[in-house]
């Protein structure tokens, strides 16, 4: 008793003397009988291992064993688990931002080519005698150039990174001038495309890694591809590695495969899309990939069915049913290489196939206040005013949300004269560009077309006849 | 100044008369220290004194040599050792009379003074004298100083380190602990007080425990205390048995037999106090032998300790007396938070022993299971219950699944039907301790299937209406259920019942008993799992949860003038939900469509944030510091319109030493903040590098949080690109400072580990200046740092003792060293003792995240010295 007395006054000292702040909801004399009470309480439960004098002596530390904490009490322990969590969510975050300044595109890339030169064993690089023609002639097209692309800082990275992955063009309308006899009929193949995250799968070295578009790591785990996993037999040797297009579809955890780069340090760069299909199809199969998940392979892996562009296959991958949430259509021209940035991937959207609102669009706001797509060249789709830009403290670079108005997009000889655009706020930092020149088009189409759903399954069906080398798609050709 | 007086007074009742009682010792001590504490040994050792001033002064005095806290440990022992040689010998002179005082008090407390003087003076090779001098004391001596000097030998082993007391002097002390344990000594007290000396002596014994002769006769000595005719004696020497098994535990192995024999005795007829040591030897015994198992598993029988298997062959006998104990429960021991007894210890063991021996338990409990587990007396339905949730960790699944399936349906309808709350508390928390281990995705045959999920769902609902010690356990027990099914996604049988589930945990929360047993927190932290382990079928009933949470935050913000004890059970209350927030923003943050919709509420929520922090004057709340760090990396660069009202309140958690845990946390959401603005944070940059840098020069400040600082620093230069100028010249001395300290470090693992995560800070902060830098015009002003960058990466990589995150983390700096510097970095490194062997290790790094830096750190690295 005496001593927490003493205890407590020297706390309450203690709390006189560094603590201004508090005000004394109690005095010593309430305060040390509690504590008399806490003392005691606590002696009972502990005396079997506090001996005697150590209680009411003010510190006491040392050697006393410590009390065995009964376990069947507090199992949880869910504050420790929130720091923990908010940690490693900082370090994350900390990590990925640290690899789009590094522009860590340029290792899956340089992994790509560089990977089948030699043994690992052997890669013992020699620093000063890499001639920068190596490098040069590593460069997949202008378009891939790692060393340009290095210098860039921030936002930039981003975008250039999002853009080695293929982005699909949205379809607009069916020109007037197709015929149904078009030569180009069984040019391209159609798929469901399952909503969800689009990214980048690399295996390699017995990990995969999922990045999304602005290069930020989504999953990082073992899988069945090639290389995919530390399994006990090991799957293919040290220098193989795949790289695929997939989209993440969060609800059933799954990776639809949409596309594939490379397979087994085997590059597709450069084959066709019907060649990539078969490849693709005839591969995973073999490799286990689609087999349920286990150890070896966390997450589940999935093909899409890709139909001809005909009829009945367009029919079946715009009603069909699929294990999948749709978010649109996207067609192939078969012949097509993998091609990086805005390319000749169509997608289509319309609220049958998927559930996805396509009613704003994404521009992106240039040093001299105008507001472009991502296409190359950029298209013009206005310009904000200096007051505008003050008022709502967007910066050039920025990428911003606009609805499209009632007043819709005029054309002039086939050129964009008009957009009537209502700002509505600063698109989501995820995004890394803007949206490409055939965007709001479509949301005026789909607009329009909302009179008669007939209509607009008549326009599904026309979308067969489109020759991918329309003008109106071949932004990417010029 | 009459000391007696004011030490009276600083006793007293009324709060003035103490007040300034206390003013004016602090001014003593200020004005003349010496004379403060001579005065205050004076007065312990001054028999006239009243015991309250001498017990006081021996407090005061022992205080101004010893703190918590280690700067201010640091700081007391260097004062001590300045003082006036005199003045210290008056006072040591004072403390060893005080032994002899006839006032027990005034002994004891003189007691542990002389031990804080040791325990700075001797490592100093200073008052050699003192173990002597008290070593004469127990020779001739009366009883009572006898006692005392015992009772000093034991403080002082617990404030000196074993090196400093050479092995002579330690055999002279054990050699009289000994002698005052044996029967030769008659004195009861003295007997006592030598042998909880010995407890505390027995770090110092290594030497006399490898000699096979001196171990003996000390293992004897002990053995026959736990025979003394004193129930204080006995427990003592039990505490020395148990001291000695995890000190000694490679030693033991000619002795387990007899010490079996006396604990087995102990348990069974002895006082409680006695038994709950004796228990605690075998529980110990299972620490050990789990650690060298667990290390064993781990290195490939690389542990350099053998097992010697004592639980295992003590198990045919060993489990049925912790049986037996399991029978001895108290009244009411659910509803007590900390009631420790004999039958709670038994089952805490036999835990222990499930975990040791793993599948060898099961045959040798199941028996008693099934005779006891229906039984009409609720103590052995308990006991039967108590003893199957005990070894349900430590036995592999295979064994255990079958008896689940058993036992499962039995356990529900115990839940709702039993008679008694005990047996109700105990079945709930092996429900729980069922989940917690049996269920989930890595157990290959599920125990819950879509049928009896409904049923554990209703039964866990209705428990939660039990009395709040069952409850807290059926929250706990749903808690493990939901974690289970987290890896399940869609599928999981329990998105049908999310609604009812969260219904019932929030009525948890508004019981008017939730204050009890920890149920409100119990039911929060289940709500909070509930909510991570939701899927996109369940995310829009969190969406809808948000505001529900807002509210309640909103009104505990109601409330006028609060008590001291009003505020604390606010303060608490708000910890529960902002961290229930915080889960719900990391959680509708992670995915684009939830977060699109949380954000309509994210202005009302940093609003009722920072009205949490406005109830805090001195400090800031963790919990909605954490949140807000959530908060700020979902929202983005639109966080800037809060900051001029958060600003203050992130600055009081820097400046939050005391409670370095708000500290650190706030660190961390600077670094959020970073993230989420960009160069908008510029504008604060001034006063958060400022007291960023106040921090690490801080020795006040826990050393854990100075790496995150160092990280944060990164974190800013790459927010703020080449604004960072003006700091670049503190931060990179700061940074080289904490470099040279961090690279030439032996030590133990601990070290080892808080050194690889100071460098990772260091080289975060390389990373993220030297990107920050990238493609502006001030490359330049990096030039001079990076010779010293490069020679940091030699001095990690020469000491080969970084771990996977380090190497990633300083490959990385390379890269990024060469990417911004260009030319200027080639001929550096081409100069570099180890960059070419380290980029090649890394290249071939089984790890693909190193890998991944590496590749990175070779095309930059190539491009500059190409260049």
């Amino acid at each position: 008793m005496f001593g927490s007395m003493l205890w407590s006054i020297w706390q309450c000292r203690n709390k006189i003397i560094f603590d201004p702040e508090i005000i004394m909801g109690e005095n010593v004399v309430q305060q040390s009988s509690r504590l008399t009470e806490e003392v005691f309480h606590a002696y009972r439960q502990k005396a079997s291992d506090l001996p005697k004098y150590y209680v009411g002596t003010g510190i006491g530390k040392g050697t006393v064993p410590p009390v065995r904490r009964p376990f069947k009490r507090a199992v949880i322990s869910d504050q420790q688990k929130r720091r923990e969590l908010s940690l490693l969510r900082q370090a994350q975050n900390r990590c990925n931002a640290q690899h789009q300044a590094r522009c860590l595109a340029s290792s899956i890339l340089s992994l790509q080519s560089s990977a089948p030169e030699s043994e690992p064993e052997q890669s013992d690089i020699e620093i000063e005698t890499v001639p920068e023609t190596e490098y040069e002639s590593e460069n997949l097209s202008k378009d891939l150039d790692v060393r340009r692309a290095s210098t860039l800082r921030g936002p930039e990275v981003r975008k250039w990174f999002a853009r080695q992955l293929i982005l699909p063009e949205w379809m607009i309308d069916v020109p007037d001038r197709l015929s149904q006899d078009c030569s180009d009929f069984n040019i391209l193949y159609v798929l469901a495309r399952p909503a969800g995250k689009r990214c980048f799968v690399v295996s390699s070295n017995g990990t995969t890694v999922s990045r999304q578009l602005n290069g930020s790591i989504l999953h990082y785990f073992p899988s069945a591809l090639p290389a995919g996993a530390k399994t006990r037999n090991g799957s293919g040797s040290a220098q193989s590695y795949c790289i695929l297009d997939f989209i993440f579809h969060e609800s059933d955890q799954t990776y639809y495969v949409i596309d594939t780069v490379c397979w087994n340090g085997y590059s597709l760069y450069d084959c066709t899309v019907e060649f990539r299909f078969y490849w693709l199809n005839s591969k995973l199969e073999e490799s286990c990939a689609c087999n349920a998940p286990s150890h070896y392979h966390k997450f589940r892996f999935s093909a899409v069915s890709v139909y001809n562009c005909d009829q009945s296959g367009l029919y079946a991958a715009y009603t069909g049913a699929v294990p999948y949430v749709k978010d649109g259509l996207l067609f192939y021209n078969k012949h097509a290489h993998y091609q990086t940035g805005n390319t000749l991937v169509l997608v289509w959207k319309d609220e049958n196939c998927s559930q996805y609102a396509i009613d704003t669009d994404v521009l992106e706001l240039q040093d001299d206040r105008k507001l472009v797509t991502s296409d190359d060249p950029p298209v013009l789709f206005g310009c904000l005013d200096g007051d505008f830009i003050e008022k709502s403290g967007v910066q050039s670079g920025n990428l911003l949300r606009f609805a499209i108005g009632d007043g819709g997009l005029s054309f002039v000889d086939g050129k964009l004269e008009k957009a009537d655009l209502i700002y509505l706020g600063k698109s989501n930092r995820a995004r890394t560009f803007a949206d490409s020149y055939s965007k709001p088009v479509e949301i005026i189409a789909c607009r329009s077309s909302n009179a008669s759903s007939n209509y607009k399954y008549s326009r599904i069906r026309y979308a067969g006849y489109i020759p991918v080398h329309g003008s109106a798609f071949s932004s990417k050709d010029r | 100044m009459e000391v007696t007086q004011v030490l009276l007074n600083a006793q007293s009742i009324d709060g003035t008369t103490r007040k300034n009682a206390e003013e004016s010792l602090k001014q003593f001590q200020e004005q003349n220290l010496p004379g403060f504490l001579l005065s205050l040994s004076g007065e312990l050792a001054n028999e006239e004194k009243p015991v309250e001033t001498r017990k006081l002064a021996g407090l005061i005095l022992k205080n101004a040599l010893d703190a918590k806290e280690q700067h201010r440990k640091f700081e007391l022992v260097q004062r001590w050792l300045f003082l006036d040689d005199n003045a210290k010998s008056q006072i040591k002179a004072c403390l060893l009379k005080t032994i002899s005082s006839p006032v027990s008090d005034a002994r004891s407390t003189a007691s542990q003074v002389i031990a804080k003087v040791a325990g700075i003076e001797l490592p100093q090779k200073q008052w050699l004298e003192l173990i002597g001098s008290l070593l004469s004391n127990v020779h001739q001596s009366p009883a009572h100083v006898k006692q005392a000097t015992f009772e000093t030998l034991g403080y002082l082993c617990e404030d000196v380190s074993p090196d400093v007391i050479d092995q002579d002097q330690v055999n002279k002390i054990l050699t009289a602990v000994v002698q005052g344990m044996s029967a030769s000594e008659g004195n009861i007290d003295v007997r006592l007080a030598a042998t909880r000396a010995l407890n505390n002596a027995l770090g110092f014994a290594l030497a006399n425990f490898n000699n096979d002769r001196e171990r003996d006769y000390l293992m004897r000595v002990v053995c026959e205390a736990t025979q003394s005719s004193d129930m204080r004696i006995r427990q003592a020497a039990f505490e020395c048995l148990v001291s000695i098994s995890s000190t000694y535990y490679e030693k033991l192995a000619s002795y387990i037999q007899d010490i079996f024999n006396v604990t087995a005795k102990a348990v069974r007829e002895d006082d409680e106090s006695v038994a709950l040591q004796a228990i605690e030897f075998w529980s110990s015994i299972c620490d050990e032998e789990i650690d060298i198992l667990e290390e064993y598993e781990g290195v490939n029988g690389d542990s350099d300790i053998t097992c010697f298997y004592f639980i295992k062959q003590a198990l045919p006998a060993l489990v049925p007396m912790l049986l037996e104990l399991l029978l001895k429960q108290e009244e009411n021991q659910d509803q007590d938070e900390g009631a420790w007894n004999i039958a709670m210890a038994g089952g805490t063991c036999l835990g222990l022993v499930a975990r040791t021996v793993g599948d060898d338990i099961a045959p040798l409990v199941v028996p008693f299971i099934e005779e006891n587990i229906t039984k009409p007396d609720w103590r052995q339905r308990e006991a039967a219950t108590y003893a199957f949730g005990s070894i349900l960790d430590g036995p592999s699944p295979e064994k255990l699944i079958p008896l689940v399936n058993v036992a499962l349906n039995y356990m529900l309808s115990a839940l709702i039907k039993d008679p008694n709350s005990h047996v109700k508390d105990t079945t709930a928390w092996t429900l729980g301790r069922i989940f917690e281990f049996l269920h989930g995705s890595a157990i290959g045959l599920p125990i819950i299937t879509q049928e009896n999920c409904q049923q554990i769902v209703i039964v866990l609902r209705q428990s939660m209406k039990d009395t709040p010690n069952v409850a807290e356990k059926a929250c706990g027990a749903l808690y493990f259920l939901t974690q289970g099914y987290k890896e399940v996604g869609p599928s999981s049988p329990l998105v049908p019942f999310f609604q009812e589930i969260v219904q019932s945990l929030l009525t948890v929360t508004h019981r008017e008993d939730a204050g009890e047993s920890r149920l409100r927190t119990a039911a929060y932290e289940t709500l909070n799992e509930v909510v991570r382990c939701s899927t996109d079928e369940t995310s829009p009933l969190v969406l809808q949860l948000v505001p529900v949470i807002m509210m309640e935050l909103h009104n505990t913000l109601e409330g006028q003038k609060l008590s001291y004890d009003e505020r604390e059970k606010q303060s608490e209350l708000h910890g529960l939900l902002c961290g229930c927030l915080q889960v719900m923003i990391q959680k509708l943050g992670s995915s684009e469509p939830t977060k699109h919709v949380f954000m309509q509420y994210a202005e009302q929520i940093m609003g009722l944030f920072l009205r949490v922090f406005a109830c805090k004057s001195a400090t800031v709340h963790e919990e909605a510091m954490l949140a807000i760090g959530a908060l700020a990396y979902a929202t983005g660069p639109d966080f800037a319109k809060y900051m001029p009202e958060f600003y203050k309140y992130l600055e009081m958690g820097l400046q939050n030493f005391e409670e370095y845990q708000v500290c650190a946390v706030t660190v961390g959401v600077v670094g959020d903040i970073c993230r989420a603005l960009e160069d908008k944070i510029a504008p604060y940059c001034d006063g958060i590098m400022t007291q960023l840098l106040k921090n690490l020069s801080s020795n006040q400040l826990h050393r854990s949080v100075k790496p995150p600082i160092f990280s944060c620093f990164g974190d800013i230069a790459l927010a703020v690109g080449e604004y960072f100028e003006k700091y670049l010249m503190w931060a990179m001395s700061a940074l080289q400072r904490a470099a040279e300290l961090s690279t030439h470090v032996a030590g133990d693992d601990e070290l080892t580990e808080y050194t690889n995560s100071l460098r990772n800070g260091i080289l975060e902060a390389y990373s993220g200046i030297f990107q920050g830098f990238k493609s502006s015009s001030k490359t330049q002003l990096l030039i001079p740092y990076a010779p010293h960058i490069l020679q940091f990466l030699d001095g990690i990589y020469m000491e080969k003792d970084m771990d996977d995150v380090v190497m990633k983390t300083a490959i990385g700096v390379l890269g990024d060293v060469a990417d911004t510097l260009g030319s200027h970095a080639g001929s550096l490194i081409q100069q570099s003792v180890s960059c070419k062997d380290f980029l090649n290790e890394c290249l071939s790094s089984e790890d693909l995240m190193i890998k991944e830096s590496a590749e990175w750190a070779k095309l930059a690295i190539a491009r500059a010295i190409s260049a």
